[in-house]
């Protein structure tokens, strides 16, 4: 458990000196939480400690994980998870992003997940620029048992999106997860894109869609903050997907993003196939960021 | 991005020195504890960073800077000599066998970029040395990896040797081989699956794959955008593979790309290219002075470097 792994770290210090705070802040920079965050951290974290007077292991652990976990969750804020809404079918999710952050296998995973929870759901390949894209989108449709709309090769992915809502309205299916091109943040023609998008599902739907999520590649470093701010000036994102963390990367970044901007991870990507998707949970994502001294 | 240049910030750091007239230990140290903020913002590795701000400490506490009337454009040219240096050089190219094909092999984590870049590498062999590439798809894991290579191939013109996905990397890439000496191929360009390096069986798949194509190039593939684990993935591809080169991906975002360094720092292999948007042109030399001044955030240096 998150306990026991903790008294192992506090197991390998024998005194609680300065050196502690220093690899500790060595340990959050490494994770990617970033330089300004990392100094908050242990500054807030120091200061803690003083005023609680831990001296003990013990002590200090509690005051760590309080602080790592109290830091990033919002007191008062009920379930985070990924929002349905029954009277409002088919409920929306657009998936946002930069190139091979994993959007399209998110979108193959998660629409696997809904299905065995008895929805029903439809796929909408609005990536018709990437080569080989669509293909891999009905791939992963055709692997999950659900229907994928597509376009003619190199449609406006407008288009595509706006075919999808409507046949997904007429088909009366609970869940629409639409998958689009990876764009950088800074190619102004590509975020225009995507507004489109945004505003096609709205002439249709004017409350939706339901979830905008940015699919955030986890080894990615502090250029995270940047995607962040840019996709939500665009389409106001509601969640983050952050994936690849069954690598070597802890996705640090996140706990800045959540300072800065209050947005929620909502699901984490841990590996290539259909099950690899999960819920966040925060505890453990406080734990991953202690991987390397435990 | 909102990023005050170094240059600026060590000037900041250093100011009223002059009126002080020596420098002193301590003046270097927060001289370079602006630098370490910058290189840390940027995503070069922490550990990199300790080795890299230890060796301007050295040369900073040396007579060119402590005698020097303006000690702050000093310690900057300092800093971008020795990042230039790490850098390494610019221009380098691929390695070529003696006799037809030079195979390259391309390597890294999932999504960096290879089967692009795959394409991008066929388009400028063409554009240069009239080359007649062979495309190799040895990717049987992600869906449509072969589709996408083979819109690639036919955009390019260039021919895609493929099994489909029931066949092992192995037996694909032992097959591509011959029929590249049946065609006469001067160049043969394998994609591989994207893998974690921690990934066992996956990186002894690349292991056999290097075994039976004998690659000229073992290209790893990397994103730009990478944080700090950049140093621990090269590390372990390199460890793994012995990798000739890299190429780095998505430069034409706005990130610093720190990573640059690690890898450079932590493989000492040279980087090669870079890629620089999703058109298959879109891949230009590296140069080492741009990167660094783009890690640091000084596009402002030189000019002050010229002052000084
Ligand atoms: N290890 C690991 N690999 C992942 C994960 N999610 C996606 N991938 C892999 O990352 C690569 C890119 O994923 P895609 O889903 O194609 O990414 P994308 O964002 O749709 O890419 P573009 O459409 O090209 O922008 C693929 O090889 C996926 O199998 C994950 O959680 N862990
Ligand atoms: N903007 C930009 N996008 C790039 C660049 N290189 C590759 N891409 C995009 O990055 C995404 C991933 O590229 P791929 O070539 O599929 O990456 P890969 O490494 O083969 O991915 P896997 O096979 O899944 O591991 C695609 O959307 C590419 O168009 C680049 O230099 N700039
Ligand atoms: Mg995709
Ligand atoms: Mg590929």
């Amino acid at each position: 458990s998150f306990g026991d792994k903790l008294n192992a770290f506090f197991a390998n210090f024998r005194r609680i000196d300065e050196d502690f705070f220093d690899d500790l802040e060595d340990l959050l920079i490494e994770s990617d939480v970033g330089y300004e965050t990392s100094m908050n951290l242990v500054e807030a974290l120091r200061d803690e400690a003083k005023l609680k007077n831990a001296k003990s292991k013990q002590a200090l652990k509690e005051v760590i994980v309080e602080k790592l976990v109290g830091l990033y969750e919002n007191p008062g804020e009920e379930d985070e998870g990924l929002t349905y809404n029954e009277a409002n079918k088919p409920n929306i999710y657009l998936f946002v992003g930069v190139n091979g952050s994993g959007k399209t296998t998110t979108v193959g995973k998660l629409a696997a997940q809904l299905r065995s929870q008895g929805k029903s759901v439809m796929l909408v390949a609005a990536d018709t620029f990437r080569a080989g894209a669509v293909q891999q989108l009905v791939q992963w449709g055709e692997r999950v048992g659900v229907n994928v709309v597509t376009g003619p090769e190199k449609a406006d992915p407008a288009s595509v999106v706006f075919e999808g809502v409507k046949r997904a309205y007429d088909q009366e299916v609970d869940y629409l997860l639409i998958d689009t091109a990876g764009r950088l943040q800074n190619k102004v023609n590509l975020m225009n894109e995507l507004d489109k998008i945004k505003r096609t599902i709205q002439k249709t739907f004017k409350d939706q869609p339901e979830e905008t999520l940015l699919v955030l590649d986890g080894s990615t470093g502090q250029n995270a903050m940047s995607q962040a701010k840019e996709f939500n000036q665009v389409t106001q994102i509601s969640g983050i997907v952050l994936t690849k963390l069954d690598g070597s990367s802890r996705g640090g970044i996140v706990i800045a993003i959540r300072n800065e901007m209050n947005i929620p991870v909502k699901l984490v990507g841990l590996g290539e196939q259909v099950g690899d998707l999960a819920p966040f949970d925060t505890e453990k994502f406080a734990l991953g960021l202690f991987k390397g001294l435990i | 991005m909102a990023f005050e240049g170094l240059s600026e910030r060590i000037q900041n750091a250093l100011s009223g020195l002059r009126k002080k007239g020596k420098v002193t230990q301590t003046d270097i140290n927060q001289a370079t504890r602006e630098i370490r903020l910058a290189l840390l913002e940027a995503d070069v590795n922490f550990k990199v960073v300790k080795e890299f701000i230890a060796k301007i400490k050295e040369r900073a506490l040396g007579s060119e800077v402590l005698d020097s009337l303006t000690p702050g454009q000093q310690i900057i040219k300092i800093v971008n000599e020795e990042l230039t240096q790490m850098m390494g050089e610019s221009a380098v190219a691929l390695n070529k066998s003696d006799k037809i094909p030079t195979v390259i092999m391309m390597v890294g984590l999932q999504g960096t970029g290879k089967t692009t870049t795959a394409g991008k590498l066929a388009n400028r062999l063409m554009a240069e040395q009239k080359a007649r590439p062979l495309l190799i798809a040895a990717d049987i894991y992600r869906p449509a990896a072969v589709d996408q290579l083979k819109v690639i191939g036919n955009q390019l013109e260039v021919p895609v040797y493929e099994e489909g996905v029931n066949n092992s990397a192995e037996d694909i890439v032992r097959h591509g081989m011959q029929q590249a000496k049946e065609n006469k191929n001067d160049y043969v360009i394998i994609d591989t699956a994207g893998r974690l390096e921690i990934d066992e069986s996956l990186m002894d798949e690349l292991k056999n794959v290097k075994e039976i194509a004998q690659p000229d190039n073992i290209v790893l593939v990397a994103d730009a955008m990478t944080g700090q684990a950049a140093a621990t993935v090269a590390d372990g591809f390199n460890q793994a593979l012995d990798i000739t080169g890299v190429i780095l991906t998505k430069l034409d975002g706005d990130t610093r790309g720190g990573a640059a360094l690690s890898i450079r720092s932590i493989t000492n292999k040279p980087i090669l290219y870079v890629g620089e948007g999703e058109k298959l042109s879109d891949l230009d030399i590296f140069h080492p002075d741009r990167m660094s001044n783009r890690i640091l955030g000084m596009g402002d240096m030189m000019s002050l470097i010229e002052k000084a």
